[in-house]
């Protein structure tokens, strides 16, 4: 392989957040971007996984499900789908602001995301509350007399309640986490037109973790 | 290969044979081909020029289509012998085989039950129907090329014609815990003559005294697998021998009086009182899967254990 | 490649490279070069080799004999989880990928790092946590499931399998950070002139694994997840007694599971094309079929993997479905094979150890293939299902496959990794134990399979005691080759003689920079001209 001497010295001016192994902030912003999406596609599989097994014991087990399905109460759901498809705006929308270089704008969106993921989990905290209180717990702890379960495995039920709707808080609680940092290096004045790598990044797994969402809220509250 | 006992372990084998031949002459081509590449072309001096090769169309596609073609008839022909195995013919000799940790209990439709022994007449076709009381176990004959799972919940079958007098291995070949390598049962392929006086013989176990029934029954619920009883060693739980009316120390330091009572409490609730030197949550349950007469039995057979 | 570089090939010792860069341990286990990354992986990884290597004597020293020798049966199957699980997890699928791949990939196609280089830190660090909890279940409980966890053993048995199942959940996310960086590393950071034409085979080889690994593992993950669950809440997925079908965990363990045989095989298959072709000085024989059939096989292993379940009691339609499938599989395989042994023809061999281990991987995957397609034909797999033949077959693949190749590509690398030369006639004595000692062990063991010997098995009917008696014996051979070799390695870097950039004459990028390379790889960036085994 023959090696000619070009572009030998990297010195030329670095901007504070390009790695020296990235040609321009472009290149480095769509590497960047393709790593999110490749992990994004991980994620799907994963939940895929579970949807794959609930679609097999939804076929065994109709009647058990459609029973589980009732003891949720859909306009709850139905809420958090709203909260959530907002905050997908809001933070599609802090993107937008921060390309035009409106840094007060974006922030205010980012806070506001952040606020619909607050709302968003103290409906599911209600939500489990309620299950708990119940007796509506995953698998051999269901109170069966409690709940005056017709079903004998609708502990079942619960188990891909719980599982799914637990994974999903997981993944909207680390988004959270992911928005405040953002927010608040927003507010320092990190980003703008020319560097806004992270956000995008985050703002993609949001849309995932709402997009799985929209796929759990028919599955566990209207399919029954 | 060990003795081939039907005629489809027969098949099975020619076209194992099949294989073996092919595979030899493959890997004659490869490595015989590879031997002699790396002498034919062993580096003489590091300046001498290696011919320049990059492709070669016809020979690529020669090496994939012929492996392609024999692939496709070793597939075609096992398909064809899988498919007979599969067919269980209307009028097979059906028998009910429950694994469980670690033995085979096996139903007769007459009735009667033995623990690790399937006794068949010859040439007649078989099916046994498999299924599993905890965890999945498989049901493997290697003189008769066949294996089959048995998975709790749901039944499963496989069927032979055997045409060879004796006796055959059992295996269990789906790992199963402590005792899955003395999972071991015997397949014995008797004359019809001899299959039917058996089948009598053993249906007179309803008259037997008490503690013979017991002993017969200790044996088919696989307590054997893990009590000893004619000595003093301890396999995976404690020993019966010679227990009967003396006292036991328990895990948590009590005693208690080894009676009929605390032989049905260990039976039917066996973490109930764990015994000294031994864990909880081994032994399964009996709960519900013996009548008050089988408990006696056994607790008669236990007394005489001296 | 032209041979000419714009390198000066002594360098005086003076150098500066990734190695006495930064001094220190902090330097090393905050370092965000990804060879200093790969070296971590390297210790790690031998290591466990060497735990899982203990496991395995312990196993072999106790199937000596017929009866108990000085296990009892449940420490037996304890010793076999822990050899399956450690070399499965922490071994073999690590091996290439993580340790040559983190070291080479970016050097091969000319990039100064990996994508992520501090993704690729914490992929290591996930791995360590990951490994250590399965360690750690050794102090608190134990496992005795086998590797597979099958259902619904793995849910009934008192033991750590809870905590393994995380440990393992744990080293896929690991598993998959380390594919997906990868992958974007490939796309995105060849150097100028590096086309995907023009990438070693080795990294086309790892960018196949690395599909595969962020294809398959979240599987696996959601998979490991779900018996957690129903280990601790009972929730009756997999547990039959509660409606459950534990033939479900089957398919859901062997969608990942047998991509997972891939993920172990073709990094290996892309190390023996660099070795064979550096060490006949000669093109490699048709690239770019070599390329497809690394992406053949890795799209093909998603769609075979009811192949483990015949006798599951399966449908006979999709047995023989999965039958059919599997046995495509074996087309790109023999094309590979033929390949490779074309490159040989009217080449310019030598036969140093790394080569020794090429060959001898050719030698064992052979054998390892052509087996393969006695399982995947449906009739004879019912008779070798679940028995020594099939050890037998993963061991000639796995072990006689990808730990042959990771020790030549190891011995090949060497140079460049430490700048230093190990010592060759001992090395290729490593080459003899190890190639003898395996084909001692596991060669008996398709005759035991035959024989219809049974696998997992803490005891065995004498019928079996002689040939694995022989078997046995053959593991000590393993053992010494493998003790040796780290004596190899240890005073290779200790005390080996100063290695020249490029000793064996290889066209290759990693090549033309000096050895060890520096921080950043190359003093200038490459500019590619032509393919990566242009020997003319």
């Amino acid at each position: 392989m023959s090696i000619n001497s070009s572009d030998t010295n990297h010195s030329h001016s670095h901007d504070s957040h390009l790695a020296h192994h990235f040609k321009n902030a472009e290149h480095q912003f769509e590497s960047a971007k393709q790593g999110i999406w490749l992990f994004m596609v991980t994620e799907i599989l994963m939940f895929g996984g579970l949807f794959v097994g609930y679609s097999i014991f939804h076929a065994i087990y109709p009647k058990m499900f459609a029973e589980g399905a009732s003891h949720l109460d859909w306009r709850l759901g139905f809420v958090n789908t709203l909260v959530l498809i907002f905050s997908s705006y809001t933070m599609a929308m802090s993107i937008h602001h921060l390309q035009k270089n409106e840094k007060s704008k974006a922030v205010l969106k980012l806070w506001l995301t952040v606020a619909c993921g607050v709302i968003f989990m103290c409906i599911k905290a209600y939500e489990y509350s309620s299950k708990f209180h119940h007796g509506l717990f995953p698998g051999r702890y269901l109170d069966v007399a409690h709940v005056g379960a017709e079903a004998a495995n609708l502990g079942m039920y619960y188990g891909f309640y719980f599982c799914m709707t637990g994974l999903h808080g997981i993944h909207v609680l680390i988004g959270m986490g992911l928005i405040v940092w953002l927010a608040l290096r927003a507010q320092k004045g990190e980003f703008g037109e020319n560097y806004f790598t992270p956000v995008e990044g985050v703002g993609i797994f949001w849309h995932i973790v709402d997009l799985i969402w929209i796929f759990l809220f028919p599955l566990l509250y209207l399919v029954g | 290969m060990p003795t081939a006992a039907t005629d489809q372990a027969g098949q099975v084998d020619n076209l194992y044979s099949f294989l073996l031949i092919s595979s030899f002459i493959a890997c004659v081509i490869l490595i015989g081909g590879m031997i002699f590449f790396t002498f034919k072309y062993k580096r003489k001096s590091l300046t001498a020029k290696s011919a320049y090769i990059t492709h070669n169309t016809f020979l690529e596609f020669l090496w994939s289509f012929i492996p392609l073609v024999i692939f496709l008839i070793v597939f075609a022909w096992g398909w064809h012998i899988y498919h007979q195995m599969r067919t269980f013919p209307k009028d097979s000799l059906e028998i009910h085989l429950t694994g469980k940790q670690w033995s085979w209990e096996v139903n007769y439709k007459s009735g009667v039950k033995t623990a690790n022994l399937v006794k068949v007449p010859i040439n007649r076709d078989v099916k046994l129907i498999l299924s599993s009381t905890d965890v999945i176990h498989s049901f493997y004959v290697p003189s008769f090329r066949i294996k089959q799972d048995a998975v709790p919940g749901r039944y499963t079958a496989v069927g032979f014609k055997a045409n060879k007098l004796g006796d055959f291995h059992i295996f269990c070949t789906e790992y199963c815990g402590t005792q899955h390598s003395g999972m071991i049962g015997k397949l014995q392929v008797v004359t019809q003559a001899e299959y039917d006086s058996w089948l009598e013989e053993e249906s007179k176990f309803s008259t037997l005294p008490i503690a013979q029934k017991g002993e017969k029954l200790f044996q088919i619920k696989a307590c054997a697998g893990c009590h000893s009883v004619t000595d003093k060693t301890v396999k995976v739980g404690p020993t019966l021998f010679q227990k009967f009316a003396t006292n036991r120390e328990l895990a948590d330091g009590t005693t208690v009086s080894v009676d009929e009572n605390y032989v049905r409490e260990s039976i039917l609730s066996p973490n109930a009182k764990i015994a000294g030197g031994f864990k909880a949550g081994v032994m399964p349950s009996f709960q519900g899967q013996m009548s008050e007469d089988e408990l006696s039995a056994i607790i008669e057979y236990i007394k005489s254990l001296k | 490649m032209a041979t000419a570089t714009t390198h000066s090939t002594g360098h005086s010792n003076g150098e500066v490279n990734y190695i006495n860069e930064f001094k220190g341990l902090k330097s090393w286990l905050t370092s965000l070069d990804h060879k200093r990354i790969g070296l971590m992986y390297m210790i790690s990884v031998l290591f466990f080799f060497l735990v899982g290597g203990i496991f395995a004597i312990l196993l072999r020293l106790e199937l000596f004999k017929p009866g108990a020798q000085f296990l009892t049966p449940d420490q037996y199957n304890q010793v076999m989880t822990y050899h399956g699980a450690i070399m499965v997890f922490m071994v073999i699928i690590p091996g290439i990928p993580a340790i040559l791949g983190n070291f080479f990939l970016p050097i091969q196609i000319g990039a100064k790092d990996v994508a992520f280089p501090r993704l690729n830190l914490a992929s290591w660090y996930i791995f360590m946590l990951g490994a250590f909890i399965a360690v750690a279940t050794l102090f608190v409980g134990k496992v005795d499931t086998g590797w597979t966890f099958y259902t619904p053993y793995s849910i009934k048995t008192a033991s750590a399998a809870t905590m393994m199942v995380v440990a393992a959940f744990i080293m896929g996310m690991s598993s998959i950070l380390t594919g997906l960086n990868f992958i974007v590393t490939v796309h995105k950071l060849r150097a100028p002139g590096m086309t995907m034409y023009r990438i070693p085979l080795f990294i086309w080889a790892i960018y196949s694994t690395a599909v595969l690994q962020i294809l398959a593992t979240p599987v696996l993950g959601i998979t490991l997840m779900l018996l957690a669950m129903e280990r601790t809440f009972g929730v009756g997925i997999f547990d039959p007694k509660l409606g459950g079908d534990p033939v479900l965990f089957q398919h859901f363990f062997w969608f990942y599971s047998h991509p997972a045989v891939y993920i172990m095989i073709l990094p290996a298959m892309g190390v023996v094309s660099e070795l064979i072709a550096a060490f006949s000085r000669k093109t490699i024989f048709g690239y770019t079929a070599i390329a497809y059939s690394s992406i053949g096989i890795a799209v093909v292993s998603f769609f075979v993997w009811g192949h483990h379940m015949f006798v599951s009691g399966q449908s006979e339609i999709a047995g023989i479905v999965f039958s059919f499938i599997t046995m495509l599989v074996g087309v790109p395989t023999a094309i590979k094979m033929f390949n490779w042994l074309a490159t040989l023809y009217k080449g310019n061999i030598s036969f140093e150890s790394p080569m020794l281990f090429a060959l001898g991987f050719l030698f064992l995957f052979a054998i390892g293939g052509v087996t393969g397609i006695m399982l995947a034909t449906i009739a004879t797999d019912v008779h070798f299902h679940d028995t020594y033949f099939v050890v037998a077959h993963f061991h000639y693949v796995m072990v006689g496959g990808t730990l042959m190749a990771l020790m030549g590509g190891f011995y090949y690398w060497f140079p460049k990794m430490f700048g230093k030369m190990y010592n060759e006639t001992l090395a290729r004595i490593t080459f003899v134990l190890i190639f003898i000692g395996f084909n001692v062990t596991f060669f008996p063991q398709f005759i035991l399979g035959a024989m219809g010997m049974p696998r997992r098995y803490f005891d065995y009917i004498p019928a079996y005691e002689y040939l694995n008696s022989i078997s046995t014996v053959g593991s000590w051979l393993i053992a010494s080759g493998f003790l040796l070799s780290l004596y190899v390695i240890v005073t290779g870097i200790r005390c080996g003689e100063k290695a020249p950039s490029n000793p064996w004459g290889a066209k290759t990028l990693e090549w033309q920079t000096s050895s060890p390379p520096p921080h950043m790889n190359f003093e200038v960036e490459p500019i590619v001209t032509a393919g990566p085994y242009e020997y003319k």
